[in-house]
């Protein structure tokens, strides 16, 4: 580690490595929330794998393959949102298929290119040492972008993300705000893969975030923490691949997986101990000395019970009437459930 | 004489080839508390999605305040059956709250002050104050009832449209939001659809039974014959002794 620090200091294209982490780091936590919460990790992967079709003509044309990803990923996410709003009967063969055409149109383009071996292998799976200083630029106004979009419509795509139908229904364009969000996840798909790759690109996308949510319980919060452990997880992972020279990509990978395994088993065996621990102290309570039952809205206080409407309701007109069929009088015979069909 | 603020006019509709209504006529005037009642697949959610402008007409015509659905939207405050979110969203019950105000004031940016205030508000209103900064998953289902309840209010709705509402609470707290609505409804029009023929018969000045069709009766002319024309079925009362 004091050798990665050392280089760092030296190196220039480490301090470039290093600082494209970071930039990523910020794609990663804002947009990756909202695929965790959103729960398209499929949508995002179909979008991620498509990119290779456009980075594939961009190197065949002679153009630059990040501008050929950005525009792939955008007409990817176009599409698969499309059918998503339209045939979601098919949704997932269909989108399936547009994550298959994508590479195989990539794979075509590629083939077809001189001396494709080597750039298909870091578009496959990054490769963060090679990023030069001036996509660094790239990175960030792809940031601010984010950034901005996000500030500008955030109760929108909130809204969107939580519950669609009641979104509908406040007068929001739902599949407008959907298309966008679709979009940003091509921006910061595109953000990430030179770091690692199209093929591990949903992993640090995911992550992250899912780490986040273990611990906050709103969307901003977790946006925050998932910028700051992509951040820490994309550093580390630089700095513990340099020693034994692995490659950065996998191994931020990898270390983002065991620190979701861990955050996941640690939260789960932290659950368990309080409900178990709450048992414990019903069970020591002396009998007798057991407070009074909460209402069933479970703060100890409800809207207030209003006795005197319960008792309304015997001689309420039109309960009588109601009550067709088999009856058997008795206490509670006025009952709000009584004239439930069975 | 109150002027109606919805009103369906010879409304069908039909997901496939079996339709979920026919020929459909309502007119619900403003601040009547209407019950909507029926078996299921009777096409009383239908019929709601049609007022919210969920749904489109095959033919007829719906119209909310004078307007479309669609243009009416954010008058019209909506609790569903279900709730249409995962349990475990990262949000806080007044997050969830201020959705309710999406459509008022600024497009961009947060919430303003005045949508605070109506929060806060509505939270009081449902004795639902104390769950604020909780999140959404940890309520029960009681205390979830009643922020949804806050969701719809806090617009300020001219209309509150209720899908069954109280289909998974027990019994007291039923009652104790029927008395809350009750009180909503001397400054709102409420549609509230239900099961729960005898008990919304207490609180409703109508009931409009759907099963394909509409009839619209007064509370005190629902009894058996028109139970048993409904549902197919006769009703049983049963007696509960603790």
């Amino acid at each position: 580690m004091t050798d990665f620090f050392a280089a760092l200091i030296e190196q220039s294209f480490l301090q470039t490595a290093l600082l494209a982490g970071l930039l990523a780091s910020i794609g990663t936590g804002l947009i990756g929330s909202f695929v965790v919460v959103k729960r398209i990790a499929f949508l995002a992967g179909g979008i991620a794998h498509s990119v290779l079709g456009g980075m594939g003509a961009a190197l065949y044309l002679g153009l630059d393959p990040l501008a050929g990803a950005l525009a792939a990923a955008v007409v990817a996410a176009l599409i698969i949102g499309w059918v998503r709003l339209t045939w979601s009967a098919q949704e997932d063969t269909l989108i399936g298929a547009v994550w298959a055409i994508g590479m195989a149109i990539g794979i075509l383009f590629i083939t077809k290119t001189p001396g494709y071996s080597s750039d298909l292998m870091s578009y496959l799976f990054g490769n963060i040492l090679l990023v030069p200083r001036q996509d660094l630029w790239f990175m960030a106004s792809l940031d601010v972008l984010l950034l901005v979009v996000i500030g500008l419509f955030y109760r929108q795509l909130l809204a969107v993300s939580f519950d669609e139908e009641h979104a509908r229904l406040r007068g929001i364009n739902v599949p407008a705000y959907y298309l966008l969000l679709l979009i940003l996840v091509a921006v910061t798909v595109v953000l990430l893969i030179q770091i690692v790759g199209l093929i591990l690109v949903i992993a640090l996308l995911t992550l992250p975030a899912a780490v986040a949510g273990h611990y906050v319980h709103s969307l901003g919060r977790m946006m925050v923490l998932a910028v700051l452990l992509g951040a820490l997880l994309t550093s580390v992972g630089l700095a513990s691949a340099y020693g034994p020279d692995l490659p950065v990509g996998p191994t931020i990978i990898l270390l983002a997986a065991l620190a979701y395994l861990v955050s996941a088993l640690a939260t789960h065996f932290l659950a368990r101990r309080r409900a178990r621990r709450a048992v414990t102290a019903v069970q020591r309570e002396p009998k007798g000395s057991s407070p009074q039952p909460r209402d069933a809205s479970g703060i100890g206080q409800g809207f207030g019970c209003h006795p005197a409407a319960r008792a309304s309701q015997a001689g309420a007109p039109g309960v009588d009437a109601a009550r067709g069929g088999d009856e058997s009088a008795g206490p509670h015979e006025g009952s709000g459930r009584t004239g439930r069909p069975v | 004489m109150a002027s109606d603020v919805i009103q369906l006019t010879g409304v069908s509709f039909s997901y496939g080839a079996e339709p979920a209504l026919r020929e459909v006529d309502l007119a619900v005037a403003d601040r009547e508390f209407l019950g909507i009642v029926g078996p299921n697949a009777g096409g009383k959610s239908t019929l709601l999605r049609l007022i919210l402008g969920l749904l489109e007409p095959q033919s007829g015509r719906v119209e909310v305040l004078g307007r479309s659905p669609r243009a009416a939207r954010t008058d019209i405050g909506y609790v569903p059956q279900y709730p249409g979110f995962a349990r475990d969203f990262p949000i806080t019950v007044e997050q969830v709250v201020l959705l309710g105000r999406l459509g008022l004031g600024n497009r961009f940016g947060g919430y303003g002050r005045e949508d605070r205030q109506a929060m806060q508000r509505v939270l009081e209103e449902v004795d639902a104050h104390d769950l604020r900064a909780r999140q959404i998953g940890s309520l029960s289902g009681g205390q979830l009832q009643r922020v949804l309840l806050a969701r719809a209010l806090v617009c300020d709705p001219r209309i509150l449209i209720l899908d069954e509402p109280t289909a998974s609470l027990d019994l007291r707290l039923e009652a104790d939001i029927f008395e809350r609505l009750k009180e909503f409804n001397e400054r709102m029009t409420i549609l509230l659809v239900s099961h729960d023929v005898a008990f919304i018969s207490t609180y409703v000045s109508r009931v409009a039974c759907v099963n394909q069709t509409l009839v619209c009766h007064p509370t005190a002319a629902i009894d058996g014959s028109t139970i048993l024309a409904l549902y197919g079925e006769s009703v049983r009362r049963v007696a509960h002794e603790h």
